[in-house]
């Protein structure tokens, strides 16, 4: 991480207060404030139609939030008195399909937003001839990207991830306050997108910008971002670290949508809380400690677990366990359905030492603490 | 969303004023509107006496006239069109590429031109008469009333039913045909229960083309003396004074070209659910003609001789008579720098006027842009002789500066032309994506810097091919031009007006000749691309 100075630690580079839109009759955002840094990386992740979409477009001016502000480096750019358009606002913007200018280079799509002298699409024949060389911050940009050489190139002879680079570098040329990547990974091959994360990464760290990115893909946020953003509904859940959001969720909803859980029902006991599977103990709920039931009051919980803490023993009791359901077997490890004797279904994540057959009698070993949700 | 969306996409509470483009586009859009509603002010003010004087059994006559020359035309190009598209697209047709091109050129022969030629060729003293009186024929059976414009109009309008046809045809899904095929149908069996059918679109669509043009076409009919709505509104126009009268003739024939979109707007209702497989991957395993080889051969060299060879050798005859008699062609290279000119304006004009209109149709949808988008279409379904009154008895009232100057000229082929701009203008804006405008907003362009970097260059073909096919329509128009010119403004279209009404035929022809060549430019532009779907 590069030490920023302190006020720029005070100052987020983009920010926004309470933002809302409605079209129609549909809240896509609603009451949405975070933050982020210059450097910063944070993923807005969510459903479809969660509405985050919208809030990049309305970061980016391209919608006008009916309620709320933006501010960007510490200026309003977007409130009830003020409007900035797009073009005013210096936020850079990648768009899912990348949207490279068809008719214009690959130098020549850099150095679109760099403003120099205008270098309008029928003077190229000119300074072809004059052979006039691309902008110093063009070339720049194509080495940090990684495309050095490429800088005659036209769009469709690229490939996706060279394009989406290219989108990169073009948006981070002028040196915006922020990027906004929309979708990044969707029009990519699958085995391509874990190697272009890391590379996105190291070109945003590099660049030193602050980015925020929507996904919907859980993994893509967690592996990508400095912090997460969970939206639904148009309203942010929870922002916070990836290991934050994973161990302490403050809602089943983030829970189950960051990785795969298990959601039990449970009743508080003094230290713990008693479910289908025994008695567990829980490190973090969301709500107020309020300490300990009082004598004779029932609090019903949900308990929340992951599947890799649960591990399953042999059991000898063929009539009152529970069952094997299904396994998949993916070698480092295996997902194991197990129907509990009340109906329940659970998954566990075990090591592939023991396979598991359907109809295995079972029985379900907690082995950390789990999460619990007041409900 | 870019220049285009201004600032209508914000809360009603920000939209302090109405974005230019919106402006602009509604003033283009309800320009178009003038002449009908003109007519439709005219029309109303006319008194009982009026209609009465209108609606006698000769303006009966020349309804029934009309109708049967639009539907004998309309069914007739679709007996050309049909078979010929088959031939060319799905057969193995000896060259069929060639004939692919060949049969949609008599589009650059004015039905007018080419009704010249035929009035030439077999009328009383004509080419025909010529080389047969040597073996004893006197005289040969009457080129002149209905026969000659039904013959005319069909070799010339054909055309626009088969580039539709054609195009439907490609975009069959030729496994549904290959299904039929499997479940036991013969190849024409397939034909008329699946692929037939599948066309009723397209058909529907051609044949609405050709009939709006007959219903328009003045030229032909004039020629071929044959009377209908247009011929008798033009007589009328120059012999009587009785504006209110012509108004309502005017309106009669607007209610029949009514009658027409709503016949086609009943049926492709109606076929609504009717989607037809699109971009088919495979292409279409061909038709082996063997023993109809040459009878589709026959036939096709027949139409196309009829069509393009003979009215181009019978002027060429015509040209050269003249020149061994020494006649002179006055004025023939100004009229053909008249046409080029009045073309050239009419192409910027009705380009220009088509962008905010097109941009507005594509990228805004909303009720406001349907209106515009319908509207611009109107003066499009109207014969030109209409928008001619029109708009001369409108600009004597409002602007008389105006009246018989190239302006007013320029302003009906806008109104005239408009949606034959819009529709190219709007195929290759919906493929630049609205992403590419907020691409450059968020680097920092505005509104109308986006529009010249990244806009314009990409809808660059489609302002080129609007532009040639308005230049193109332009050259050819006739009865607005001959009404609206200005004084000694002769263009190649009236100057061959002009000579054949006085009897100088070979003039006339090489009016006819130097306008083929003048249409024959902008045909390449528009269908010089069409290449081979085969290779």
């Amino acid at each position: 991480m590069t030490s920023a100075p302190d006020h720029d630690q005070l100052q987020p580079a983009l920010s926004a207060r309470g933002i809302a839109k409605s079209f129609a009759e549909t809240r896509a955002v609603d009451d949405a404030s975070f933050a982020v840094q210059r450097g910063e990386i944070l993923a807005l992740l969510g459903p479809s139609g969660c509405g985050k979409t919208t809030t990049l477009r309305l970061l980016a001016g391209f919608e006008r939030p009916d309620h709320g502000a933006i501010d960007i480096n510490g200026v309003t750019a977007c409130s009830d008195q003020v409007w900035q358009p797009p073009e005013q606002r210096r936020i850079g913007m990648v768009a899912q399909d990348f949207a490279l200018f068809p008719h214009l280079s690959v130098a020549e799509n850099i150095a679109f937003g760099l403003g120099d002298g205008h270098r309008a699409w029928w003077t190229r024949p000119l300074r072809r001839l004059r052979r006039s060389p691309a902008s110093p911050r063009v070339d720049e940009m194509l080495a940090l990207v990684g495309l050095a050489g490429y800088a005659d190139r036209f769009p469709h002879e690229l490939s996706g991830g060279e394009a989406q680079r290219v989108a990169l570098a073009r948006a981070l040329a002028p040196e915006p306050a922020a990027v906004l990547l929309d979708e990044p990974f969707s029009n990519l091959d699958q085995n391509l997108r874990s190697s272009l994360r890391q590379t996105m990464r190291r070109i945003l760290k590099l660049a030193n910008a602050a980015a925020v990115f929507v996904t919907h893909d859980r993994e893509e946020a967690l592996s990508l971002a400095d912090r997460v953003a969970v939206m639904r509904d148009g309203r942010i859940e929870q922002i916070g670290a990836p290991d934050d959001l994973y161990y302490r969720p403050n809602s089943p909803f983030v829970g189950a949508f960051v990785g795969d859980a298990n959601i039990l029902s449970g009743r508080r006991t003094p230290g713990g809380a008693v479910t289908e599977l025994g008695h567990v103990h829980f490190v973090h709920t969301p709500e107020p400690q309020d300490a300990e039931p009082l004598p004779g009051q029932e609090v019903e919980l949900s308990i929340l677990l992951r599947p890799e803490q649960l591990v399953l023993k042999q059991a000898d009791d063929q009539l009152n366990s529970a069952r094997v359901v299904s396994s998949e077997y993916y070698g480092h490890d295996q997902v194991v359905r197990v129907r509990l004797p009340s109906g329940v279904e659970v998954e566990a994540r075990l090591r592939t030492e023991v396979v598991w057959r359907p109809d295995d009698p079972v029985n379900v070993i907690v082995l950390d603490d789990a999460i619990a949700f007041t409900r | 969303m870019s220049i285009l969306s201004g600032t209508a996409d914000l809360p009603s509470r920000f939209r302090v004023h109405l974005p230019i483009i919106w402006i602009l586009a509604l003033a283009g859009a309800g320009a178009a509107c003038i002449p009908l509603i003109y007519l439709i002010v005219r029309a109303a003010e006319a008194d009982a006496d009026t209609w009465s004087k209108v609606l006698t059994g000769g303006t009966l006559r020349l309804l029934l006239n009309t109708a049967a020359l639009t539907l004998a035309v309309t069914a007739a190009s679709a007996a050309l069109a049909l078979p010929i598209a088959y031939l060319t697209e799905r057969t193995d047709l000896p060259l069929a590429r060639l004939w692919r091109s060949i049969t949609i050129m008599p589009l650059a022969i004015p039905s007018y031109v080419g009704a010249f030629a035929f009035v030439i060729a077999l009328g009383p003293n004509g080419s025909l008469q010529d080389l047969l009186s040597p073996l004893g024929v006197e005289s040969i059976p009457e080129i002149y009333g209905f026969v000659g414009a039904w013959l005319t109009l069909t070799l010339f309008t054909f055309p626009y039913l088969l580039l539709v046809v054609r195009a439907g045809l490609r975009d069959l899904d030729p496994a549904i045909e290959e299904s039929a095929r499997s479940l036991g149908q013969s190849a024409w069996g397939a034909f008329w229960r699946v692929t037939v059918p599948q066309l009723r679109i397209p058909i529907a669509t051609g044949s609405l083309l050709v009939a709006l043009y007959v219903i328009s076409d003045f030229g032909a009919v004039s020629m071929m003396r044959f009377d209908t709505f247009t011929r008798a509104i033009y007589v009328r126009i120059g012999t009587s004074f009785d504006r209110s009268s012509i108004a309502v003739l005017c309106m009669i024939l607007v209610v029949l070209v009514a009658v027409v979109l709503a016949v086609d707007w009943s049926q492709r209702r109606n076929a609504r659910y009717h989607r037809l497989g699109s971009g088919a991957a495979r292409m279409p395993r061909l038709i082996h003609l063997r023993r109809y080889r040459w009878p589709a051969l026959t036939g096709m060299s027949i139409i196309c001789a009829l069509a393009l060879l003979v009215p181009v050798a019978v002027l060429f005859h015509w040209l050269s008579v003249g020149l061994d008699n020494g006649e002179s062609f006055p004025g023939i290279w100004s009229a053909a720098l008249n046409s080029v000119y009045a073309s050239a304006l009419a192409g910027g004009a009705t380009v220009a006027i088509s962008i905010p209109i097109a941009i507005i149709v594509v990228r805004r949808p909303g009720f406001l842009s349907r209106v515009i988008d319908r509207a611009s279409y109107v003066g499009y379904a109207l014969p030109g002789v209409v928008v001619a009154f029109a708009l001369i008895f409108f600009t004597l009232r409002v602007t008389p500066t105006i009246y018989q100057t190239i302006v007013t000229l320029v302003f009906a082929y806008v109104v005239l032309f408009l949606p034959q701009a819009i529709s190219g203008l709007r195929a290759s804006l919906v493929r630049v994506q609205p992403g590419l405008e907020e691409a450059s907003r968020s680097l920092n362009r505005t509104p109308w810097q986006t529009f010249c970097s990244v806009t314009l260059p990409l809808i660059a073909p489609g302002i080129l091919a609007g532009f040639a096919l308005v230049f193109l329509t332009t050259m050819k128009e006739l009865p607005a031009t001959i009404l609206l010119a200005p004084i000694e403004f002769d263009t190649l279209a009236t100057s061959l007006w002009g000579h054949q009404e006085d009897v100088f035929f070979a003039r006339a022809a090489a009016s006819a000749l130097l306008l083929l060549a003048c249409a024959a430019l902008p045909m390449i532009i528009l269908f010089g691309h069409d290449r081979d779907i085969r290779t």
